[in-house]
């Protein structure tokens, strides 16, 4: 049970909206896809899902093409919302379910469910126009799991919502993955890429530069930060050899250097020169990773 | 095919509980029943109304027997004999009274006659004094040269005139009008079906881009199923509604009928000398029609993202629409000109013109054969492009509406692998 895109590449005219990106996912595996607005998130989706045929490259889900013949065991939330404003939410569920394969019984048994989850009970008979934007968003995205897919597509799930319902979301996300469900998810939020993905791809313009397991990302990107709160003047170390990057802050310094040596090398010159409140060696996070990565090329 | 049968009863049902359209019917239905018993409420209205005109005979000759024959066509009228001429005109300006006729004789004996009134466009009472001053006049004179009853008769009998087609097959004098008025009705059936129903559709498939709820109907179901699962949809919407109508009207007028005389459902509408090939032909085309407009909507509604876009949109179709009514209206009194057999093997011409023309003449087969085959074969290469249009369409958010949107649609919806 494996999602599996190899090569693909979606062309539009002269114009390249996907540039050969491969990846494989696994079963059960989150998978974050960043990339700035416009980095060919959405046609990929596209893509995975059948709507669009990519110009180059493949796309399978346990080896089979994705088409219409195995809709039932996909999910997928689109970027922009879509539901019937002028449906409630009962009707409207059962009608998308149904053409997911799902008969009528069993939808409103899950619906229940997962109206409870989400503490909206009150709402299934009301129509969807009478939802604030985060309660549509969570029948929205009830909609795409309540027929139980083996893959779902979350684009851009967390767009629009309160931190409240961010982690009633989220909580939402691990049950459905706990359940076996492979999960591939884009945003340009990095903290929630952070807590859910093990794997990740950042696009830029249609081509994936930096791509693997979140770990290695950040180990790989050898940059790390560090904090240091004291009152005596640091500012000699923003000439040292290693380090990247010097800013004052509030309460003291914060660097970034290029490797644990350049660590060593600062004790040694900081720790006899009085109190040190705070000193800090952190991961680089996804957020300045992806600033570095895509950020600098669009400055 | 089960989402293909889900599209379709989706959008039949919840477009059935709209209450616009609950209402519209309501109001057709409302439509239908007053014109069907149009004469109850012209007589409603009527009823009271007595009409007075005053009569000045100054031959004296006249008035009595005017005053007869008034009484036997119309008993509505009240005739006043004995009024002075300033004093009638003063009541006609009041109001009072409808007119005022003067009666006077010209040199040659016949008499002349002068109504003053202030509704001079009240054509019915001015041709009714006018046919019945003259046919007193008839019987006058005739009395004058002494005719008896049986000569009058004879006199006014018209000339026997009977029409014979030499051609084969031709369809006879009730049939040919049997053919216009179902013509006429089929004509009006189509175009409403076409105008209203394929409007729908069009709305329909861009209320679903509006509310976006489009991109995930297209993760579930291939878009061309989708394009004609709505269309087919629509159509039974509209089956239910035209069966609402026909229904109502059928009653309605059976039940006015039946208060008259002896007169036919069939017979009333001179339905009696139809052959069975012309309802047959009428369904094949109002179907076709239907589906070719529908499907031209359907892809046109693809191509917009608001539902506000749509009039735009799909006006030059409505215009296509006019213009084979108004040939069509124009054939219906000449339908044997060139013009109209050209304009019938043209296949957004072809649903009303083609009818128009079998209804009413004596059409060679091949030619109905042909036009079939070319409305069919436009009919599946609209459908060929408007899937794929379709396929592009939906997925594409834009304000514009114009041909390079279609350009990009296409290149949207193209089959790659």
């Amino acid at each position: 049970m494996s999602l599996k895109i190899a090569n693909a590449t979606k062309r539009f005219g002269s114009f390249t909206a996907v540039d050969h990106i491969y990846f494989e996912i696994d079963k059960g595996e989150i998978f974050g896809f960043l990339g700035a607005n416009g980095a060919g998130k959405t046609t990929t989706f596209r893509m995975i899902l059948g709507i669009l045929d990519p110009t180059e490259g493949e796309i399978t889900w346990n080896g089979k093409k994705i088409d219409y013949s195995i809709s039932g065991q996909i999910g997928y939330l689109p970027e922009e919302r879509g539901l019937y404003p002028k449906l409630k939410v009962s009707e409207q569920m059962v009608y998308l379910a149904s053409l997911r394969g799902m008969a009528k019984k069993d939808t409103l048994r899950e619906l229940d469910f997962w109206l409870e989850k989400f503490r909206i009970e009150d709402y299934k008979n009301k129509k969807v126009e009478e939802l604030s934007k985060g309660n549509q968003q969570k029948i929205q995205y009830i909609t795409s799991v309540i027929h139980k897919p083996d893959l779902l597509i979350l684009d851009e799930p967390f767009s629009g919502l309160d931190p409240v319902n961010v982690d009633l979301l989220k909580e939402a996300i691990l049950y459905v993955k706990n359940l076996g469900t492979t999960i591939i998810f884009s945003s340009h939020q990095m903290d929630h890429v952070e807590d859910l993905c093990e794997n990740l791809c950042i696009m830029d313009r249609g081509k994936p530069v930096v791509q693997g397991k979140l770990k290695e990302i950040k180990k790989d990107f050898g940059r790390k930060n560090l904090t240091i709160h004291a009152d005596f003047d640091c500012s000699d170390l923003k000439n040292l050899r290693g380090v990247t990057n010097y800013q004052t802050t509030a309460e003291g310094v914060r660097l970034q250097i290029i490797d644990e040596t350049v660590v060593q090398q600062i004790q040694e010159m900081i720790f006899s020169r009085g109190f040190i409140r705070k000193f800090q060696l952190d991961e680089p996070s996804l957020h300045e990773i992806f600033i570095e990565k895509v950020g600098t090329k669009h400055a | 095919m089960r989402n293909f049968w889900i599209v379709t009863k989706h959008t039949f049902l919840t477009k059935l509980k709209t209450k616009s359209f609950l209402i519209s019917t309501g109001i057709m239905i409302v439509i239908v029943l007053i014109l069907a018993n149009l004469n109850t409420v012209i007589d409603m209205f009527n009823q009271e109304k007595q009409r007075t005109v005053a009569v000045i005979d100054k031959t004296g000759e006249y008035i009595d027997l005017f005053e007869n024959q008034l009484m036997q066509t119309d008993n509505s009228f009240t005739i006043v004999k004995d009024a002075n001429e300033l004093e009638a005109i003063e009541k006609v300006k009041s109001g009072e009274w409808e007119g005022v006729l003067t009666i006077t004789i010209q040199g040659s004996g016949i008499p002349e006659a002068v109504y003053q009134s202030m509704k001079i466009s009240d054509e019915s009472t001015i041709r009714l004094l006018q046919s019945t001053l003259t046919e007193v006049k008839n019987q006058k004179f005739t009395e004058e040269i002494q005719l008896d009853a049986m000569q009058i008769a004879e006199l006014y009998t018209p000339a026997a005139f009977k029409v014979v087609s030499l051609e084969e097959n031709a369809k006879s004098a009730s049939e040919l009008n049997a053919a216009r008025g179902l013509v006429y009705v089929m004509l009006f059936v189509i175009y409403f079906i076409v105008i209203g129903y394929a409007g729908m559709i069009a709305s329909e498939v861009a209320s679903e881009k509006t509310s976006r709820v489009m991109e995930i109907l297209v993760s579930s179901i291939s878009p061309v199923k989708q394009m004609f699962a709505k269309i087919l949809g629509i159509a039974c919407l509209s089956f239910v509604q035209m069966g609402a109508f026909l229904l109502v009207g059928y009653f309605s007028i059976r039940n006015l009928i039946g208060k008259q005389d002896e007169i036919d459902f069939l017979q009333f509408f001179g339905f009696d000398g139809m052959k069975l090939s012309t309802i047959v032909y009428a369904v094949i085309f109002a179907l076709l029609g239907y589906l070719f407009y529908a499907v031209m909507a359907a892809f046109l509604g693809s191509l917009v993202s608001r539902v506000e876009d749509i009039q735009p949109m799909i006006t030059p179709m409505t215009m296509l629409v006019v213009v084979a009514f108004v040939i069509s209206m124009f054939g219906l009194g000449n339908p044997d000109t060139i013009l109209i057999q050209i304009c019938s093997f043209i296949p957004p011409f072809t649903p009303l013109i083609m009818f128009l023309r079998v209804g009413m003449l004596d059409v060679p087969f091949w030619e109905v054969g042909l036009s079939l085959i070319l409305l069919l074969a436009s009919i599946i290469l609209l459908a060929v492009l408007g899937a794929k249009i379709y396929r592009g369409g939906v997925l594409m958010y834009g304000k514009g509406t114009s041909l390079k949107d279609l350009k990009h649609a296409l290149t949207l919806g193209k089959k790659e692998s």
